[in-house]
């Protein structure tokens, strides 16, 4: 079963449950051998199944749910102004996996999605822009964004327990 | 502050999304701007920071097998439908190549009966008593017959035909006994075995113009007898006779 695991990891990151999880990497295999026919040989396998995956989540009712909630980004090519300089690779190094991850669920589905397809699964924007039908800018400004979103997530969830403490 | 210029492009710069030149450029950039080296850094630590974290999900192997198991049915299906044909053919085959050695083997049971027709046909006439009831009067051998032979058998009737009958004798095939009729038409003498149809080992071969040896064979079975000419006349001659005595019945 190609890109078993991945899809698997994947999925988990869409639904945030495991059981619905696995029910949507079966569906995806069984989606893709039903429509295999539909693959065109030469072109790129591994977005065509996270294609299948990620259209069978949006279809979903948990994925209808997680993008209701999610108003629409700007979708842009504009550049985006950096922020101002703060220390977040200070931030970045000292916060551990579980604050990444925690950071991680609270994102909107669209930058979770984009950030993991960049950096767990290691696509090009090409392959990107394929998996998430959307253009090559717009993945680009996405991508700009849902960092800068995880950013902010991580410095604010490790402020959190220090104003607590201040408070205390 | 990081560079205004290459601000936008630090991210596609990381994820080397950039062009060869584009990326050359920033390369040579980030050594000598320190704010952009150390946004850089710190992007990069946030990749493999969300890498690390990304990477969260494994699945049990009860889920990976029952995976296989959905999968396994159609690749069964699919197994079936590759093998299918084949199967279908080579059993196609297997009848088709039963059938043909069957056939053979028929072929092979009528000529050599055909062949051992030939040699009691020629034995009849190299011998200096080819009947051993001689008469053209088709009255005379049919009774003659009457319990020499576990059957009996009608003659035609050869006025107004080329046909003369000789006489007959009683014959043996497979230890089982016949009739052999001697009939002459011109210079040629022709053989009609009748045999019970019980007593062929194959039965009859039904309606048949064959040649055994270049001699002209004709045979038919009628009311649980089996009738075998042969002869070295041309075979309209054969057709002819065997038409009068099937009418006799």
């Amino acid at each position: 079963m190609p890109h078993f695991e991945r899809l698997y990891n994947f999925a988990c990151w869409l639904t945030q449950d495991r059981h619905e999880a696995e029910d949507l990497v079966q569906e995806t295999y069984a989606k893709a051998l039903k429509g295999f026919s539909s693959f065109q040989p030469g072109t790129n396998f591994r977005a065509w199944i996270y294609k299948i995956l990620r259209n069978t989540f949006l279809t979903s009712r948990t994925g209808l749910k997680a993008t209701s909630n999610v108003p629409l980004d700007l979708e842009d090519d504009e550049v985006l102004p950096l922020a101002k300089e703060t220390p977040e690779s200070i931030l970045l190094q000292r916060s551990d996996s579980q604050l990444v991850q925690q950071a991680l669920e609270q994102l909107p589905v669209a930058y979770r999605e984009v950030l993991l397809l960049c950096e767990v699964e290691e696509m090009s924007y090409q392959e990107i822009s394929t998996t998430l039908a959307i253009p090559m800018g717009t993945v680009m400004s996405r991508l700009s964004r849902a960092r800068r979103a995880l950013r902010s997530q991580v410095q604010g969830m490790q402020q959190q327990p220090q104003g607590a403490a201040t408070k205390a | 502050m990081v560079c205004e210029t290459w601000a936008g492009k630090l991210d596609a710069y990381l994820d080397g999304e950039l062009s060869l030149a584009e990326a050359r450029a920033l390369g040579e950039h980030l050594r000598v701007c320190g704010a952009c080296a150390a946004e850089s850094l710190s992007r990069v630590q946030q990749k493999r920071a969300v890498q690390a974290a990304g990477q969260r999900f494994t699945p049990d192997p009860a889920f990976r097998a029952r995976i296989q198991k959905s999968i396994t049915p159609r690749r069964a299906r699919r197994w079936k439908l590759v093998w299918f044909p084949a199967l279908a053919g080579a059993v196609a085959l297997v009848i088709v190549g039963a059938i043909f050695l069957h056939l053979s083997r028929e072929h092979r049971g009528e000529q050599q009966l055909l062949s051992e027709l030939a040699d009691l046909h020629v034995a009849t006439l190299a011998s200096s008593n080819p009947v051993d009831v001689v008469s053209t009067d088709r009255h005379t051998v049919k009774p003659w017959f009457a319990g020499k032979i576990p059957f009996t058998f009608n003659l035609p009737e050869l006025q107004d035909s080329p046909f003369t009958l000789v006489g007959g004798k009683v014959t043996y095939l497979n230890q089982s006994p016949g009739a052999e009729l001697i009939f002459r038409v011109r210079q040629h003498q022709i053989s009609v075995f009748i045999f019970q149809e019980q007593a062929l080992a194959n039965g009859c071969a039904g309606e048949n113009a064959q040649s055994a040896r270049s001699f002209s064979a004709r045979s038919w079975s009628h009311n649980g007898l089996c009738y075998f000419m042969i002869s070295d006349v041309a075979g309209q001659d054969l057709d002819k006779l065997s038409e009068l005595i099937k009418r006799a019945g």
